[in-house]
């Protein structure tokens, strides 16, 4: 076990910006923190590496507790947001900081710091200062600083933030290369479901300060253990029904709801890649005629309206688009394959009426 | 002193360069104007002073120089800014380091404190000096029974030069260091430095300009004073005159040459002043045109991405 957070807690005076979260991240793995700004995710990270003392609980790295050990101490690589290079040290002598400090051989040092340089392929570049560098090689050489003095994990906070779109998608790649290469224990915090899935082992999700889910993209998908889990991490449809005789209904459409008494609200929630779609009209219990169809790369997403007017969103690939003979306001026939209950008793919830625009938009539509 | 004749130069070249988008004649007008007030009110008055300072032959020039009295107030004012100027680059380090870094009650306050001098007249500065440290003054008796000589010597000069040039290296810093943020300092803090490391590898290198200036602008103000040195000193001659006070001291008693020998010292130093400034800013520009003209040579980051796919 690397790291182990027990019952951590922070407030900043009155403001509590962790409750109670408790996780621990296995040696050598590369962990996300996700969730929206304010989740205290940040936080978190800051007080792994000692910036912020939590107001209770315990910080164990490698088994030793590390609360009253100083950031110095901690033997962690930081990456900031900003990156936070040294403007008034060339490349060379911002990786060689930690080397220096903790006392390396000159000779050492001059190695440690050309084998990064070459690795993250700034090779060449030792001699710039950080403000005649590209915001990707920022980047490089805040992650190579902060490695150098091999630290027992690094931390990264929203390492893509600052580049731009274009690059950000070759970078992730380029992270878990890197961490597989390298094998040191990562954890980056980040607010992009999307990054979060493509590259963590494991992710730990977080809304306003509360640990909410910790598990594999996949698990954190497919089984999301709540309403915030579900809705945060990819796309959602969301149906608020009412249950008669053990059957949720709502807008014709109708879920199993066995036990549920008469009169019950149920929130439920099923992934775009559970509605399944026929062009035979009589193979499946809904029809629905297919509204908008949005090209997202390999796959497509489709926008069904129901006679009641319900909107379903589901996702077809190209080739079963072609083989389905689909288009534009072709009426098929649909059926939901497995939903989730979100939650019971919707009264005190805000109605959920417009599924399409109440969902997250920017899930990797593909997983 | 060499600050406001430095700002008012830039001024006149400024109001030329806007220029060129009214018609010839305005243009020309207005050049010729900003070029005329610089030469009667600014480089005449200049040359004047070192040609009353040589009008009579260079051994005479030597000579005011090393007369007892001059030299004793070249080597006082040489001794005040020795003293004034490191205490204001620990103050203001010190200052700019708590304004910019922290957030705390009466931040403002204090800013707006260490703007007071640049408000208070200098006259005025001086004599709120005397009344505390004065022999009527709050702390006389005590100082006088101590043996404790501050107003009318050596320490009552260091204190009001002190006061007066206190803004100096505080204003300086306080927007370079605000504008450089923590984040250096808390990486420096993840690699292993602790406080004083951070602070001598990080913190100075990355105010280094703003420093160098705001010593430059002390330093050149604090040999300069005059007024609030004036009520403090008691101007005993080859004891506590400073050079400004000197050079006062000697145009009275009717010595022109001796006086405009001194002045002209201090003027060189304003020149010197102006010069390592305008030196200063062109390195610093040229350092930024470089490493822009090196960024936009680079392209950016597709050929690592490209080499990264390659392998």
């Amino acid at each position: 076990m690397s790291i182990e957070l027990k019952n951590i807690s922070k407030k900043f005076g009155e403001v509590a910006a962790v409750n109670n979260v408790s996780f621990s991240v296995n040696e050598g793995e590369l962990m996300a923190l996700l969730g929206p700004s304010g989740g205290g995710k940040t936080t978190v990270l800051r007080m792994i590496a000692g910036l912020e003392v939590p107001t209770g609980g315990d910080i164990f790295i490698r088994g030793q507790r590390v609360n009253d050990v100083s950031v110095q101490k901690r033997n962690i690589g930081f990456v900031f947001q900003s990156y936070a290079l040294f403007k008034s040290m060339n490349v060379f002598k911002n990786i060689a900081f930690g080397l220096k400090i903790k006392k390396w051989k000159r000779a050492d040092a001059k190695e440690r710091v050309m084998e990064l340089l070459k690795l993250f392929g700034l090779d060449g570049l030792e001699k710039r200062f950080p403000h005649q560098l590209s915001g990707g090689q920022r980047q490089r050489v805040a992650i190579a600083r902060a490695l150098a003095p091999k630290p027992t994990v690094l931390l990264l906070d929203e390492p893509f933030g600052a580049v731009d779109a274009k690059i950000r998608h070759e970078l992730r790649e380029w992270l878990v290369t890197l961490h597989q290469d390298l094998n040191v224990t990562t954890i980056f915090v980040t607010h992009d479901q999307e990054e979060a899935m493509e590259v963590s082992n494991r992710i730990v999700i977080f809304s306003k300060g509360n640990l909410e889910q910790i598990g594999t993209p996949r698990e954190v998908y497919e089984q999301p253990e709540n309403e915030f889990v579900a809705r945060f991490v990819g796309v959602m449809n969301v149906l608020d029904t009412e249950v008669q005789g053990g059957v949720a209904r709502i807008g014709g459409m109708q879920f199993a709801a066995p036990g549920q008494p008469d009169g019950a609200r149920l929130r439920i929630g099923f992934r775009p890649y559970a509605v399944q779609i026929s062009t035979n009209l009589n193979l499946f219990p809904y029809r629905a005629v297919l509204r908008h169809t949005f090209f997202l790369g390999i796959m497509l997403r489709l926008e069904l309206e129901l006679s009641s007017g319900l909107v379903l969103r589901s996702r077809v690939t190209k080739e079963e688009y072609a083989a389905l003979g689909l288009e534009d306001g072709r009426e098929v026939s649909i059926q939901i394959r497995n939903f989730r209950i979100l939650a019971r008793d919707t009264a005190g919830l805000p109605p959920e009426q417009e599924v399409i625009h109440q969902a997250p938009p920017t899930i990797a539509e593909h997983i | 002193m060499a600050g406001t004749v430095k700002r008012r130069l830039g001024a006149g070249h400024a109001k030329s360069q806007r220029g060129t988008e009214e018609s010839l004649l305005v243009k020309w007008l207005l050049i010729g104007v900003a070029l005329l007030f610089c030469l009667v009110f600014l480089l005449l008055p200049l040359l004047n002073v070192f040609a009353q300072a040589f009008s009579k032959g260079w051994s005479t020039y030597v000579g005011a120089l090393t007369h007892p009295d001059s030299w004793a107030a070249i080597k006082l004012t040489l001794l005040v800014a020795a003293i004034t100027v490191p205490l204001n680059v620990l103050f203001g380090l010190a200052a700019a380091w708590c304004i910019a870094k922290f957030e705390f009650r009466g931040k403002a306050l204090l800013i707006t404190l260490i703007d007071l001098p640049f408000s208070v007249s200098p006259v005025v500065a001086g004599l709120m000096f005397v009344v505390l440290f004065g022999a009527q003054g709050f702390f006389g008796p005590w100082l006088d029974e101590h043996g404790i000589k501050i107003i009318f010597a050596v320490p009552g000069i260091v204190l009001a030069t002190i006061f007066v040039t206190f803004p100096f290296v505080a204003r300086e810093l306080i927007p370079v260091m605000q504008a450089a943020g923590n984040d250096q300092e808390q990486a420096a803090l993840t690699l292993g430095a602790n406080g004083w490391q951070t602070f001598c590898h990080v913190t100075l290198p990355s105010v280094k300009w703003g420093l160098i200036y705001g010593v430059i602008l002390c330093n050149a103000r604090a040999m300069g004073e005059y007024g609030a040195v004036s009520v403090v000193s008691g101007h005993i001659i080859g004891r506590t005159s400073t050079m400004p006070l000197q050079v006062e001291q000697l145009y009275q008693n009717a010595n022109t040459a001796g006086a405009f020998a001194v002045a002209s010292l201090l003027a060189m130093l304003a020149l010197v002043t102006l010069a390592v400034k305008t030196i200063l800013e062109w390195k610093q520009n040229r350092e930024f045109a470089l490493a822009q003209q090196a960024t936009l040579a680079e392209g950016g980051d597709a050929p690592f991405l490209a080499r990264q796919e390659s392998k």
